[in-house]
């Protein structure tokens, strides 16, 4: 049956397109990026897009990474947080909030999780994106789903300016999840209202590189 | 195709009464204004539109022309990674095969992914029959869910209701369904958006089987793209240990690096975002990470119908954005329900008619539900001339004899008598040309302004060709010359 329907569509779509011209190659003209060429612009113009979309973004150096994880972790009550494999055992050195490691949950399990902390393979700034790879310290795509609040670390040098430039970094046979901001719909009279499915609260920690270090 | 809504008059009538409802009105002309000028806001914002724009739109006419290769591209690669490839010329076989599937689990539920494929093969009502339940968890294809409702807008199913008639829809139906909606629900976006996520949560939290449909297929790599904006199509596609995609076979691009135009033009021109919330992209399955077992069913459904039509066939680049519906005078007054199909607005009228044929009345009358006036074609972010191919249907349904509209056989009739009387025809002509400095550059009206807002009208000539020809052709007529 199935098979029969596979031969007769691809039957039926040679002889639709056999009197069609050759089309020609794709004009690739428009921008690589709309941002020039600065690091720190570009990590400005991410903070700015991820805050237009209601993230909460807060900037540290490596070693205030801790304290600053504890504080956005305590502030919002998370008393359970769950720790994706591969975690830096550093990021939650500072927090009182109990680690739950992700063994296998069920999405139950995960449900009565206050939060999930986690990095990301990368951002970009030109849309305000985070992209999670599941990756080491990134976990499965439930964990950075299910509970209602996820702090998101993003290095300095994981920023990349634009789409075309995030696309050949990543590896599309990993599970990709992008996220713009948390969770949010039009459904109503079109008018954009944060919090539905997704986790309500999103917090982005930008750490400031090894370009600072020196200075 | 099935999907017809049943007892569904043709455009003209269904739209007297759409245009009598005030309330519908006035719920459709807030929502596409406040839409419309945002997403000019968000194209504005990139210098490149224009070239982003010629670039989706060749990359789509590149991949039809070889549309086969890419499809058993894409099948290998799916194959390859863990899926299962299943092929469907039509809504029944697609239905049949899904039902199978989700038999098959022992399961007697579905959470669902908004997805334009499943309600126009009418999955829900397949299963149903099937005795499987099929859970819509997008906040608009729920309200339309729990208020028996139909879909009038691509992108925002309820775009026809507003806050208020939610509210009461929760309220009243919700605990039908499953968890009811909270003590004392207000009609303010976010405690209905909160009432939905408590509603849902338990199904997404219990769903053993997802269904999908998809955005984009990557042929390169298998990849499938699903953008949404509340989670729920996270949820779908991450926690059940069974997905099912249903994706319509023009829905294939062949590179993955294909995706860095749409993921760019997609949101803007839909949602007026940079980007919208969530992007999942799954290649597969993966070992300890979402469904354990995937399944991709590839939908023809008149799609290889509408391939063959040579102007037609540009409908096929569409990307869903839903950016014509909101621009469009004529959607703004009929809603989405007039158009008698899962497409409404411009991109409907051609894709409708093109999918399921114009044997019935509703969509011979489809092609006809335009003014012609062009902003779908300004503002597609595929470059789908919806005029051209609305005048080439045209074209089609007047030849078909019998079915075709009645006022155009109306106007062909008025037409007719005039080129059959050539004195009229002369002084018609005579009378417009003289009076040229009299006429309006816009033209007056709503709807016809709208018309002119667009484009200008076309100037007369200052005498009739009829009466140059007489005064400047030549001694001999041209063919003596040979």
């Amino acid at each position: 049956m199935s098979q029969n329907s596979r031969e007769r569509i691809l039957a039926r779509i040679r002889s639709a397109v056999a009197d069609a011209p050759e089309t020609p190659d794709v004009p690739r003209t428009y921008l690589a990026r709309h941002t020039p060429d600065d690091p720190d612009a570009v990590l400005d113009l991410l903070h700015e897009n991820l805050a237009d979309y209601r993230a909460h973004v807060h900037r540290t150096d490596e070693a205030g990474l801790p304290a600053l994880i504890a504080r956005r972790l305590e502030e919002r009550g998370a008393r359970r947080v769950v720790v994706p494999d591969g975690l830096p055992a550093e990021w939650l050195a500072g927090t009182a909030a109990e680690p739950v490691p992700d063994d296998r949950l069920t999405p139950a399990a995960l449900d009565a999780v206050d939060a999930v902390v986690t990095g990301c393979a990368l951002a970009v700034a030109e849309t305000g994106t985070l992209v999670l790879d599941g990756g080491p310290g990134q976990g499965r795509r439930a964990l950075s789903l299910v509970p209602d609040l996820h702090v998101c670390v993003v290095r300095e040098e994981q920023v990349v300016a634009s789409v075309p430039e995030a696309l050949p970094r990543l590896d599309p046979r990993r599970p990709l999840t992008w996220i713009s901001g948390p969770s949010a719909t039009s459904d109503i009279e079109l008018d954009r209202v944060e919090g539905v499915h997704g986790p309500r609260t999103l917090e982005v920690v930008l750490v400031r590189g090894a370009r600072f270090a020196a200075g | 195709m099935s999907g017809v809504f049943v007892g569904m008059p043709a455009f003209p009538e269904a739209v007297r009464s759409a245009v009598r409802d005030e309330r519908l009105r006035r719920n459709l002309r807030h929502a596409t204004h406040t839409i419309r000028d945002k997403r000019a806001r968000a194209v504005a914002e990139l210098a490149d539109w224009a070239e982003l724009r010629e670039a989706g739109k060749r990359i789509k006419d590149r991949t039809l022309r070889h549309l086969d290769a890419h499809l058993l591209r894409l099948e290998e690669a799916v194959t390859a990674s863990g899926g299962t490839v299943h092929w469907a010329a039509d809504s029944d076989e697609a239905n049949r095969i899904v039902a199978d599937l989700v038999k098959a689990t022992g399961e007697t539920e579905v959470v669902k992914v908004k997805s334009m494929a499943t309600q126009e093969i009418g999955l829900n009502e397949h299963l149903e029959a099937e005795g499987i339940r099929a859970y819509e968890t997008d906040l608009a294809e729920l309200i339309v869910q729990l208020g028996e409702d139909r879909p009038s807008h691509i992108l925002v199913p309820a775009i026809h209701r507003n806050r208020g008639e939610i509210r009461d829809i929760f309220r009243d139906t919700m605990g039908r369904w499953g968890r009811p909606a909270p003590e004392g629900l207000s009609d303010s976006p976010a405690e209905l958006a909160e009432a939905a996520r408590l509603h849902l949560r338990e199904k997404f939290l219990r769903a053993k089987v997802g269904v999908s449909g998809a955005n984009f297929m990557v042929a390169e790599t298998g990849t499938l793209v699903v953008v949404e904006s509340e989670g729920n199509g996270r949820m779908c596609l991450t926690l059940p240990e069974t997905l099912i995609s249903v994706v319509g076979v023009e829905k294939v691009v062949p590179e993955w690096r294909d995706l860095e135009v749409f993921l760019q033009t997609l949101p803007r021109s839909s949602t007026a975002e940079r980007m919208n919330p969530y992007t999942s992209m799954w290649t597969g399955t993966t070992d300890a990470d979402g469904p354990k077992t995937f399944h991709l069913v590839l939908l023809d459904n008149g799609r290889t119908d509408a391939l063959a039509d040579e102007v037609g066939r540009q409908a096929l680049r569409c990307i869903r954005c839903s950016a014509c519906l909101n621009v469009c005078p004529v959607y703004e007054r009929a809603g989405g329900h007039a158009y008698g199909s899962v497409y409404p607005g411009p991109i409907g009228a051609i894709l409708t008619p093109q999918l399921r044929g114009t044997a019935s009345e509703v969509d011979a009358s489809l092609p006809y539900a335009s003014s012609l006036c062009g902003a779908c074609y300004e503002v597609c972010p595929v470059a789908i001339d919806i005029p051209e191919v609305l005048v080439h249907l045209r074209e089609k349904v007047a030849g078909q004899g019998g079915k075709g509209h009645r006022l155009e056989k109306a106007a062909m009739k008025a037409a007719g008598w005039v080129l059959d009387h050539p004195g009229v025809l002369a002084a018609g002509e005579r009378l417009a040309s003289k009076t040229r400095g009299l006429h309006p550059r816009k033209l007056p009206g709503p709807g016809a302004r709208q018309w002119t807002d667009h484009r200008d009208l076309p100037g007369l000539p200052t005498e009739p060709f009829r009466d140059w020809w007489k005064k400047n052709r030549p001694a001999d007529p041209p063919g003596d010359r040979a």
